[in-house]
């Protein structure tokens, strides 16, 4: 009950915060359309690449969606460092504040960024013709694969923060895990088409979970069961990366 | 009942050995000053009184919790000022103590008040609605203090409070610090590195070196127990000459830690009025010119010397490096 209250309190902050930083707020909404708009139209020619969807653009929004979301994931732990160098985490450990809340405030907000996120694509991609072909539960499958598919990275991203306590550490991390991870995914082109070495590793890729489900409910309507499980899948990821990232705080602390 | 006992406390950093057997107490409603050099081990023990982090052995006790085995007991009756800032750039001063409250479970119009009246007794009210990034070093600090005073706790810590501030800023830190002791009914933990600032705010200090408390005891105690004066003797010569004319000094009779500030030769004597004219008969003896001579009852920059036999500027600046 106490962790639940705090980390209202401290997503609140954290929101709060960002409002007040314009520049922040511009990238946030412009950058996912630039993704769309220029891989939109730098594939747009080569038609096996839609696999199935009625427009190339149609079948990379779904997947630009759920890029945006765990890169902003991945990213969201510099908040970690910042909060880590400006000695607020020391000034919550040192009141009773919960680790957990402390990440879960965190994690949130990553998550909550990146359904405000999807709101942007599908706006964008609907003027560009791209329909949400699974009706209501449609949207609600991409926000919960957006929403997910951010706390599971924002989860790893904070625990690593706490481990490595350095920007330059964490730019190099985020870059490490996040490029390969993408090109391991069918975000870009159908699964398909990749290699079949990819297509097995990309089975154990959360991103791949995340774009799979978000596809099946922009491009083909269904199937929902499987689409259900790869929405579990991600939620147990984030339990796991939330949990790394709570018990970092003891490594963080034999360290000071 | 004492406010924080601590004994025999150990903590490694790898190579260095930041706490050494470190054992003190701290008596209800005091302000206490833990005083050393950069190093010393000041700000480890603060950690470890905080739940910051955890000692390798030895216990220590906040409020009658330990601080290893109910560490949230123990969060709930202190306040920590930590030596750098914890202070949120982007919040203004308001939200940044509405959180702090909130995170100590406080709500509702209680909540409001407390800080509305924490804002009027650091002089933030002005500022209150400003984001934090715009305060000076002086008014963060001063956030960071009502930060720590938010929930009413029992016990204070201040770790090097005035560090980073210019003079006019620490002066009127002190003025705040000794009116909050008494207006709070706190106890106080401040740990310096200032001998001056100990002097003048704690009622008790200990004496940190190398992880140890070397002594304890009211200020004004330590140096009477050191008892005689110090002269000082400033020569006109250039410093190199300064270490001969120390030599001279410590040949007389009844000098004793002597040493040498640049063109300043320093020792301690019984009775300075006695001692001055043997000093200065037998430095011009020698052909040392004296630009002047002061003598001073001993300070707590005597008294580390003396119990510690390191001085405690070079102390100081070792510790930094």
């Amino acid at each position: 009950m106490q962790t639940a209250r705090q980390t209202a309190w401290m997503v609140v902050r954290q929101g709060r915060n960002l409002m007040r930083e314009p520049i922040w707020i511009a990238m946030m909404v412009i950058q996912p359309m630039l993704w769309l708009l220029l891989y939109g139209q730098l594939f747009s020619k080569v038609a096996p690449l839609r696999s199935g969807a009625s427009s190339y653009i149609e079948f990379l929004t779904p997947g630009i969606v759920c890029m945006n979301a765990f890169f902003g994931g991945s990213w969201s732990g510099m908040a970690m460092i910042s909060d880590l160098d400006r000695h607020v985490i020391d000034r919550f450990l040192a009141a009773p504040a919960s680790r957990l809340a402390i990440i879960l405030s965190q994690v949130v907000r990553a998550g909550v960024t990146a359904i405000l996120q999807a709101i942007i694509l599908l706006a964008v991609g609907y003027l560009l013709g791209v329909r949400v072909h699974g009706g209501v539960l449609g949207f609600l499958v991409v926000f919960a694969a957006a929403f997910l598919l951010a706390t599971v990275f924002a989860g790893f991203s904070h625990g690593v923060a706490l481990l490595l306590r350095r920007e330059a550490s964490m730019i190099a991390t985020a870059n490490f895990v996040g490029l390969p991870l993408m090109f391991l995914s069918s975000i870009l082109i159908g699964a398909a088409l990749m290699p079949g070495w990819i297509q097995e590793i990309s089975r154990f890729n959360p991103v791949n979970w995340g774009v799979q489900a978000a596809r099946n409910a922009v491009v083909f309507d269904g199937p929902w069961g499987p689409t259900a499980v790869y929405l579990l899948l991600l939620l147990a990821a984030t339990a796991a990366t939330s949990g790394f990232a709570t018990w970092s705080f003891r490594a963080y602390q034999r360290s000071i | 009942m004492d406010a924080i006992v601590t004994e025999d406390l150990q903590k490694r950093y790898k190579a260095v050995q930041a706490l050494d057997g470190l054992s003190f107490s701290v008596r209800e409603g005091e302000v206490f000053g833990l005083l050393g050099p950069n190093g010393a081990g000041k700000s480890t023990t603060v950690r470890v009184l905080t739940t910051l982090t955890h000692p390798d052995s030895g216990r220590a006790l906040v409020a009658g919790e330990d601080v290893v085995r109910h560490p949230n007991r123990v969060r709930r009756a202190i306040g920590y000022v930590a030596q750098d800032s914890g202070v949120d750039w982007e919040a203004t001063g308001r939200e940044n103590l509405l959180l702090q409250g909130r995170i100590h479970a406080m709500a509702g119009p209680k909540l409001h008040a407390r800080v509305d009246e924490l804002l009027g007794l650091l002089g933030l009210t002005d500022a209150a609605d400003r984001v934090a990034r715009g305060y000076s070093g002086g008014m963060k600090r001063r956030l960071d203090i009502a930060l720590g005073l938010v929930h009413r706790p029992k016990v204070l810590f201040l770790d090097e409070p005035t560090t980073g501030l210019d003079p006019e800023a620490r002066s009127l830190m002190w003025v705040e610090v000794e009116r909050l002791a008494a207006e709070e009914g706190l106890t106080i933990l401040l740990t310096t590195h200032y001998l001056e600032e100990a002097d003048r705010l704690a009622e008790r200090v200990a004496i940190v070196s190398r992880g140890k408390i070397v002594v304890e005891g009211p200020p004004d105690e330590l140096k009477a127990g050191l008892r005689g004066e110090s002269v000082t003797v400033e020569l006109e010569e250039a410093d190199h000459r300064a270490r001969e004319a120390a030599e001279i000094v410590r040949t007389i009779d009844g000098t004793s830690e002597v040493k040498v500030e640049g063109r300043h030769v320093r020792s301690r004597v019984p009775n300075g009025a006695q001692a001055i004219p043997a000093i200065l008969s037998a430095l011009d003896g020698r052909g040392f010119p004296v630009a002047s001579v002061t003598t001073a009852r001993p300070s707590l920059d005597d008294v580390y010397l003396h119990y510690t036999g390191r001085e405690f500027a070079a102390e100081d600046e070792e510790g930094t490096k």
